[in-house]
């Protein structure tokens, strides 16, 4: 008989969380936990301008300060060829600033000493004269004729440029605009954000003089990249470096990069032969580590008669800090920012956008996003809902007739969709919205002066990088690995590239192994995150883990399936060719009675194989994906707005999400919820921005607002099961999608609610202050910094 | 720096803990009493991950100085439930999964926990305004919510109120 795949916690089982019993416990091992005979502890010194040329350093005090044990500049750094280290996006980045500080909170100098408030004392006891500069923050200021040249370091570099990029076909593009029946246009701006896991970014850099090995805890996401960027940048032999993250308190992207703190503390331990702990605080993390975001959209849309588009142009600036620094593949400028309009069928479309370098931080990353698609997917249902608005067709049925609806399907900008099935998914959340009922009450509310609106969402976006053709990240392919060893007794350890921040895997991936082999997932203990012990994987970020690594999982077991058979026909004295294979059990063809389990396989691998078999059972894979998967969302959102104040609700949140086959239903759902408060952040109140000298406003949690559950909706989540026909287990990425598709519903139900005032864009995040200016001023409403009145 | 000695009662168990005045709460307990459950994050008293009880209620460890629970009592997450049974609340939280990172998770427990001392069958509304000073990044607060309403019939169940 075959197991029963949801009692022993396969692929659909609403399995509980392995992870949980330690974390509700308080006995988690976050990086900070960790206490080292001898360790040490840093502080970094940070730069209060935005723009200034360093006069001097002194730091003739800080040394004298009892407890401290070194002091670390620019200078010191420069002496091991460390004042400078290569980015994610072939720039460089200063780690301690010598000639200028470019942005607040730029890294200066570091103490490190017996605890960490001597640390800080002595940071403060740190002297530094600076001839302040003028600060550019934001695109248009940096192209400004008279702009201060910022990246003055750089040979070449004679203006404020970063880069250059563009895809799709302009002639045929300009030649349907000329042509086309309609035009429809519209200018946003997407505003800086930080992903601001509760945790912040922290190491403990271990060098031990003895066995010249160098141990990093850290906080990444991305261990083994990060083991192979210490290697590159401090020239150590990458056997000797052994990088562990633990328990991470959340990602979202913003622990992808190297962070010059990690490069000082590893220097710092190198230098005073101790262990160095360095964690960030909250400032130091919003202030200086990677952003996300902030970019400058014009788009237009060719619309024929009918309603059909024919053509897309987008042209965007995009606000990179003074370092270009974005975590993102080495062949797109601009992430996947060409996914924009994938799920709509437009015959031609060109995408034009550059980088410029401002003085604000570096360090662009996929904030819970797969590298510039939230900022492609909200522009895109922007521009859908202005049109349709535009137009005077009806924004469900605008979207349906432009829907794509054959598979495989070239987008216009190039990109491969691998299956969907659009049109359900949106007349699903439609109806569960009881969409036609609430129009009726919008029209009635109106005429009583009530503001109702309506917004609609939806999108499909690529989901895990790569495949090896066209993605890597400093050279790497970004494929993804797995390592199955099964023990005698049938139990088995799985070893993972990725590396998990709460997205479950050490539940879900045994989950997969149960699939492929019946072994319960309880008998599975899912190991990651310690590159001494974990094949090399890029880690966990832009939903990649179970298109990538999952995927590595599947094929792993499937190896070590394909063993199993070998025992099998040896225990069963028959042929392989005369076996079949149920969940759990090979059995005798002609009788089905006469079988053996993997756990009867996995012992005979070690106590009675046949001559000439290797012993043991267990094998690796590492699997380069054909393509992205390519989830599917509808998330539609009701608001109300009061019209004294301004202050939107949330009356109601629908959300349909299709990724394909759902290995733990429990954990997707927790992945959309959480995606769609940090949806409904952006929309409502999350954002960092800048004052006209640089000063960064969004510093700590008193300015930069995260939703607590008093403001988050509640959320209304339903499904559609589309398989993807490349992953092995047809499973898609999924712990972004709300995020990614989430923004736009919710601003585009506020301009529905405004559409009779005229109003047709208010910035993100959409206050109730901007709402009032547009419901009294008739105007659309600009969040471009520097801010107002600063 | 000047230490002075403290009397402050840890989950239960009175302790004598030396401490430089300038010491905040949560590195006393993080640092000097090795209670790692209490997570430092926002530094401002925004966050609640480094939420402990004090003398029953819940309080910011990030804005307490040690020095100030000198005579009270604390209790930490490493003091919810019994030795050899979890406390309803963690229970919830497993059962209707409350947490992803768990990062925020030990402060999201004690707020609910004392709340549920108070008001023992508390509505959804109840439960959202209490947890309010509590941020989470990853669940989105709806399981959180689910998983407090569990243990409070959880607690309805074995206490029988």
């Amino acid at each position: 008989m075959a197991v029963d795949e949801i009692s022993v916690g396969g692929l659909g089982a609403r399995v509980k969380r392995v992870e949980d019993d330690r974390l509700i416990r308080g006995k988690g091992n976050f990086t900070d936990d960790f206490k080292l005979p001898g360790m040490l502890h840093m502080e970094i010194l940070r730069s209060p301008h935005a723009h200034a040329r360093i006069l001097s350093v002194d730091t003739t005090k800080a040394w004298a300060i009892p407890g401290v044990h070194l002091v670390l500049t620019g200078e010191l750094m420069a002496q091991r060829n460390l004042a400078w280290m290569p980015t994610l996006s072939y720039d460089t980045q200063a780690v301690l600033a010598m000639d200028k500080v470019r942005f607040q909170g730029q890294e200066v100098a570091a103490v490190v000493a017996d605890d960490p408030y001597i640390a800080k004392d002595a940071c403060e006891a740190i002297e530094v004269t600076y001839d302040p500069l003028p600060a550019i923050v934001n695109p248009m200021q940096a192209v400004a004729d008279d702009a201060p040249l910022i990246r003055d370091d750089k040979d070449g570099q004679t203006d404020n440029i970063c880069y250059r990029w563009e895809v799709g076909d302009k002639a045929r593009t300009d030649r349907a605009f000329e042509r086309a029946a309609r035009v429809v246009k519209l200018d946003c701006f997407y505003p800086r954000s930080h992903p601001s896991p509760i945790e912040c970014c922290g190491t403990i850099a271990d060098y031990n003089p003895a066995t010249a090995k160098l141990t990093l805890y850290m906080t990444t996401q991305a261990p083994h990249i990060i083991r192979t960027a210490v290697a590159l940048v401090a020239e150590l032999p990458e056997h000797m470096i052994r990088v562990i993250a633990p328990d991470i308190g959340g990602g979202f992207g913003n622990k992808v990069p190297v962070y010059p703190g990690y490069v000082v503390a590893t220097l710092a331990s190198i230098l005073v032969g101790r262990p160095v702990k360095w964690i960030e605080d909250k400032t130091g993390n919003l202030i200086s580590t990677g952003f996300a975001r902030d970019m400058y959209f014009r788009g237009e849309l060719a619309i024929d008669h009918r309603g059909k588009i024919e053509a897309l142009r987008i042209d965007v600036d995009t606000d990179n800090g003074a370092f270009f620094s974005d975590a993102q593949p080495t062949k797109f400028k601009v992430g996947l920012l060409h996914s924009a309009f994938a799920c709509y069928d437009i015959p031609h479309g060109h995408l034009t956008s550059q980088g410029h370098y401002t003085n604000k931080a570096p360090g662009g990353v996929a904030y819970r996003c797969s590298f510039r698609v939230t900022e492609a997917m909200f522009f895109q249902e922007r521009l859908i809902a202005a049109a349709a608005q535009d137009i005077g067709m009806d924004p469900a049925e605008f979207r349906r007739i432009n829907f794509v609806r054959e598979f495989p399907w070239r987008t216009t900008y190039g990109m491969l969709l691998d299956s969907g099935e659009y049109d359900k998914c949106l007349t699903l959340a439609l109806d569960k919205l009881g969409y036609t009922e609430l129009r009726q009450q919008q029209a009635e509310a109106r005429k009583q002066g009530r503001y109702i609106g309506i917004g609609i969402s939806t999108m499909t976006e690529p989901l895990g990088a790569g495949n090896s053709r066209e993605f890597d990240i400093i050279g790497i392919k970004m494929f993804d690995s797995a390592e199955l060893r099964v023990h005698p007794s049938g139990k088995a350890v799985l070893k993972i590239g990725s590396k998990t921040q709460g997205q479950g895997h050490e539940t879900t991936f045994a989950q997969i192994v149960t699939h492929e082999l019946g072994i319960p997932s309880t008998d599975i203990l899912v190991q990651h995150g310690d590159t001494d012990n974990t094949p090399f994987g890029m880690g966990t970020y832009a939903s990649r883990s179970t298109p990538t690594a999952g995927a590595a999982t599947s094929m792993a077991s499937r190896k070590v399936r394909a063993k199993a058979r070998k025992l099998a026909a040896h225990l069963l004295e028959v042929s392989e060719d005369d076996l079949e294979w149920e969940l759990g059990r090979f059995y005798v063809r002609d009788a089905p009675q006469r079988g053996a389990t993997i756990q009867d396989c996995a012992l005979a691998a070690y106590t009675n194989m046949p001559d000439g078999l290797e012993p043991g059972l267990e094998n690796h894979a590492y699997y380069d994906p054909p393509n992205m998967t390519w989830p599917f969302a509808a998330y539609l959102a009701a608001v109300e707005i009061d019209p004294e104040t301004g202050v939107w609700e949330v009356l109601r949140f629908v959300a349909v999400d299709d990724c394909g086959v759902r290995i733990n239903p429990m954990i997707v759902e927790g992945q959309i919820m959480g995606g769609l408060a940090e949806a409904f952040a952006m929309s409502n109140m999350q954002f960092i921005t800048f004052d006209s000298t640089g000063n960064c406003i969004g510093a700590n949690y008193m300015d930069f607002l995260l939703p607590t559950a008093w403001e988050t909706p509640k959320w209304e989540l339903h499904e559609v099961v589309t398989p993807c026909p490349h992953h092995p287990i047809g499973a898609k990425g999924v712990g972004e999608c709300a995020t990614v598709g989430g923004p736009a519903a919710f601003v585009n139900a506020v301009m529905d609610a405004l559409a009779p005032l005229g109003v047709r864009n208010i910035d993100m995040p959409v206050f109730s202050g901007r709402v009032w200016e547009a419901m009294t001023q008739q105007h659309d409403v600009s969040g471009v910094p520097p801010l107002a009145g600063h | 720096m000047e230490i002075k000695q403290i009397k402050v009662t840890v989950n239960g168990e009175p302790r004598v803990v030396e401490v430089e005045p300038r010491l905040l709460c949560v590195h006393m307990l993080r640092e000097v009493l090795g209670l790692t459950g209490t997570h430092l994050g926002c530094d401002t008293t925004s966050c609640g991950a480094c939420t402990v009880l004090l003398d029953g209620l819940p309080v910011k460890s990030c804005t307490l100085f040690g020095i100030q629970t000198d005579g009270h009592e604390l209790t930490t997450v490493e003091g919810l439930g019994w030795p050899s049974e979890l406390h309803p609340v963690q229970e919830g939280f497993s059962e209707e999964h409350g947490l992803q990172c768990g990062f925020c998770t030990p402060g999201m427990m004690l707020t609910a926990a004392a709340l549920l001392e108070d008001t023992p069958n508390p509505t959804d509304d109840d439960i959202r305004w209490a947890i309010s000073g509590n941020l989470c990044r990853c669940t989105g607060y709806q399981n959180i919510i689910k998983s407090v309403h569990w243990a409070a019939r959880k607690m309805e169940a074995v206490h029988g109120r």
